[in-house]
């Protein structure tokens, strides 16, 4: 079957956000795979707002390009979102508001009057909506109605009763005016595997929960502030405290208190946050004390695009820090990532006892995916490195070992009592300025980094094994690239795809493997001046081509499809004896 | 490890009472964390044997909540100078205070920024006149007393370097206290700024029979002009601890970790 694209536009506060969440719950319930992508406006109330959600009966790969379905509550909705509409896709709009002009057919559907003079609750507009596309698409309405009590049974039976009106409304229009194009019908799925929708932070504070986190220190900022509202509920329950403090750095530096005394401990900041905090991070690479950092990179510098995406923050997360601080930066690429990688990144933490930075962006953040009942198991838990009995008679925290690392005594260990300073230290622990041990350590502390880059587990291949095209990605960009190279691949092109689940240090031995299979390299990734280029660029000294784009959206697949193409084509060109078009921005 | 401070330093004096409270408390070292910021009073912690914090300027407060949350065992001590508590880590004040933190807050306030080599520090007098001052200091000086006060610390003393028993009691009656606790401890730096002989002539201890809960005579006391008052300006035992609020809130959850994650991810099912 082929999958489905449902965009709903309104003004914020008119409910999209509920309705798409309704329809994707139900759509998950039934067994479908979604993918939803949100925009929403940097102020509180108003402004334009959209929710779309893509489904089907196979793993969605991106946010997709062209919707099937639009839904729009007002004509500002039309105007902008209506280029988004496939040509000959469905239009559902008030007829009360304007007339729509275009290829595609135009679905009038009174929602004002239904809402105000049938269902009496001008308010339900949005529920009215999610009727007609629920009828149209033969969806569950059982389960609808299901998650209606769940969601608003709190509210009371008087709310539940009128939506289930709205949602019922909507519904009976369509059975009296039927629409005219054929669309795929939503009945409910069997499936052996029992099903989660969530989003990439409710993902990776489930992660961070399994891991064993037991303390978060936070700060509020977009796109991450639901990882600390979500840990506020959910970490008391798991014996664990959660400190709203006063600033970024108040935070990190609690988070490192914290883990200091023994327990796992995180937080979650977006760029303008990490900015504070790269300081308190050096803190933890000199001291050598785990801490995991999640960073939901925004549209930067600055303020910039604080309700938008962006992937500009990886040199911030790889060199935000003055004198030779390394520390592990993950990135994962989809929302059972989010799971299962903050499972690793509180692994290597505790391991390399060093600081981890946790890579997503505001669409990985805030779009809800479909994946499997999470299983625990798949990844174990590492816990830091203790010292022995035998250790403790004559400890030295620092004490310099074959890969590093060296075990760490707790405060309230009988035997272990050091000081953890930010100054450089000998192996007992004590402030040292002769030249030879700033060099000692600095090693010590970069061969800790070094053993990271032969972890294994970060990479992930797709495609051919052999390929004309090679075209590397990090992060949330993973599902777009993927889908592009399928589709390259379909229609014939030669195209391999390394995406990197680390991105400092780089999985070398991976890396090269893949680059000696391929014969030109594209690095595609969501910022101005290619930072992981740069990065890349330090350590492999070869030609890449790059595909960047700065508009604080996610990739669509098209777009990097074009690429491959022209790349493509320019490849046969070489082949002619001209000259490979290469360029480094 | 020997203490690096110049012969001379009050801190040395404040060293020695944190030794002599800690012995009369018969702490056991291992359950004991000194944390500390950077400048001449950040040292501090290496010169200790316990478990120490030597963290960057400014963060003292943050971090050692970290510690105390992190282990609500252990015995923290936060200790700072005048300008890693009021200049660079003054916001994190006010909010150790209002989360009444279990932890003991030792300022030692050498009315300069030592370490850097005589720059004026929040606490400095307008008219001191030194290399950052050629003119004297623009900005009035701040009163850390006065600032504990007015953010509701739940007990607010002082202390003198040149009276080390007293300081020594006023430190074993802070780690005593249940609640952030606030020791405003005079360590004047005989390099750059020496207030020994201004401090001797001005500090007197606070009447015995003053009320320690009178938080309108504390005010009072603190803006006298003619006396630098050391002793006990505030005490209040009556309020609830940060550790107590969280211990509260894990309290309603009765350990079942299978069940919770359970729950959890039901919600997204």
């Amino acid at each position: 079957m082929k999958d489905i694209l449902v965009r709903i536009g309104g003004d914020g506060g008119e409910g999209i956000i509920s309705s798409g969440d309704l329809l994707t719950m139900a759509l998950a319930r039934s067994n479908y795979e979604v993918f939803t992508f949100r925009t929403f406006p940097a102020e509180i109330k108003g402004g334009p707002a959209m929710f779309q959600v893509r489904f089907g009966d196979q793993t969605i790969l991106s946010q997709g390009h062209q919707a099937d379905i639009l839904v729009t509550l007002n004509e500002e909705a039309f105007r902008l979102h209506h280029a988004a509409l496939k040509p000959d896709g469905l239009l559902v709009y008030e007829p009360a508001h304007y007339k729509p002009e275009g290829s595609f057919e135009a679905y009038a559907v009174p929602l004002d009057e239904i809402a105000s003079h049938g269902v009496k609750s001008a308010i339900t507009k949005n529920m009215v909506a999610l009727g007609v596309v629920a009828r149209v698409l033969d969806l569950s309405f059982e389960t609808l109605e299901q998650l209606i009590r769940e969601r608003f049974g709190k509210k009371g039976d008087a709310v539940v009763a009128k939506n289930l009106e709205a949602l019922k409304a909507g519904s009976e229009f369509v059975a009296q005016h039927p629409v005219k194009k054929q669309l795929p019908v939503f009945a409910p799925l069997e499936s052996s595997h029992k099903h989660v929708v969530m989003s990439g932070n409710e993902a990776l504070t489930v992660g961070a929960i399994s891991a064993g986190c037991r303390y978060f220190g936070g700060y509020p900022i977009t796109p991450a502030s639901d990882i600390l509202e979500l840990m506020e509920r959910e970490l008391p329950k798991f014996g664990g405290a959660v400190v709203q403090t006063e600033d970024e750095i108040a935070a990190i530096a609690s988070v490192i208190g914290a883990s200091f005394a023994g327990k796992k401990a995180m937080t979650a900041t977006s760029g303008p946050g990490l900015a504070l905090m790269v300081e308190e991070l050096g803190l933890a690479t000199m001291a050598e004390i785990p801490c995991v950092v999640v960073d939901a990179q925004r549209g930067g510098p600055s303020t910039g695009l604080p309700t938008k995406m962006e992937q500009g923050d990886l040199n911030l997360a790889v060199y935000g820090a003055h004198g030779d601080a390394p520390r592990i930066v993950l990135a994962p690429g989809d929302v059972e990532e989010c799971l299962y990688y903050m499972i690793q990144a509180f692994n290597l933490a505790e391991k390399y006892q060093t600081p981890v930075i946790f890579l997503t962006d505001q669409s990985l953040a805030h779009r809800t995916q479909t994946y499997v009942w999470p299983d625990f198991s798949r990844v174990p838990v590492i816990n830091r490195l203790l010292p022995s009995e035998a250790e403790l008679k004559e400890y030295d925290r620092y004490k310099i070992t074959p890969d590093g690392i060296s075990p760490m005594a707790i405060p309230g260990m009988k035997g272990g009592c050091y000081a953890a300073t930010g100054l450089e230290h000998t192996e007992e622990g004590f402030p040292s300025f002769v030249p030879k041990t700033h060099t000692i350590m600095s090693a010590k502390r970069a061969q800790k980094i070094e053993e990271v880059s032969r972890e294994k587990g970060f990479t992930a291949r797709f495609g051919e094994k052999q390929a004309k095209i090679g075209v590397i990605g990090w992060g949330s960009t993973q599902g777009a690239i993927r889908e592009a190279v399928e589709m390259a691949i379909q229609q014939g092109l030669s195209v391999a795809q390394l995406q990197l689940k680390m991105v400092y240090p780089l999985p070398e031995a991976d890396l090269l493997e893949f680059l000696q299979s391929v014969e030109q390299v594209l690095i595609a990734e969501l910022n101005y001046m290619g930072q992981l280029n740069q990065l890349f660029q330090s350590k492999f000294l070869i030609p890449t081509q790059t595909l960047t784009k700065c508009e604080g959206l996610p990739f669509f697949a098209e777009e990097i499809l074009a690429k491959l193409k022209e790349m493509s084509g320019s490849a046969k060109a070489a082949a002619q004896g001209e000259r490979l078009a290469t360029h480094n921005r | 490890m020997k203490p690096t401070w110049c012969p001379g330093c009050g801190d040395f004096a404040v060293l020695n009472a944190l030794y002599q409270a800690l012995a009369a408390l018969d702490l056991d070292p291992k359950n004991v964390v000194v944390v500390s910021g950077i400048g001449c009073s950040g040292r501090l912690p290496i010169f200790v044997n316990s478990y120490g914090f030597h963290g960057v300027h400014g963060r003292v407060l943050p971090t050692a909540m970290g510690v105390k949350i992190g282990n609500p065992k252990l015995t923290v001590i936060a200790v700072g100078g005048d300008g890693d508590g009021l200049a660079i880590g003054g916001g994190h004040f006010p909010h150790a205070a209002r989360r009444n933190i279990d932890i003991t807050y030792i300022m030692l306030d050498n009315n300069i920024y030592g370490l850097t080599k005589g720059q004026a520090s929040p606490t400095t007098l307008q008219s001191f006149q030194g290399k950052s001052s050629p003119y004297g200091v623009a900005e009035e000086n701040l009163n850390p007393i006065a600032l504990a006060l007015a953010y509701d610390v739940s007990f607010v003393a002082r202390g003198y370097a040149g009276q080390i028993k007293h300081l020594t009691d006023l430190m074993i009656e802070g780690i005593n206290h249940k609640g952030f606790s606030f020791i405003h401890a005079l360590s004047p730096c005989v390099v750059f700024n020496d207030t020994y002989p201004y401090y001797g002539k001005k500090v007197t201890p606070i009447a015995p029979y003053e009320n320690p809960s009178n938080k309108m005579r504390a005010l009072e006391l603190w803006q006298d002009k003619h006396h630098i008052f050391l002793g006990t300006f505030y005490k209040d035992e009556t309020r609830q601890t940060f550790n107590e609020r969280i211990r509260d809130i894990i309290g309603q959850f009765p350990r079942d970790d299978e069940k919770y994650f359970k729950e959890l991810l039901n919600r997204y099912a």
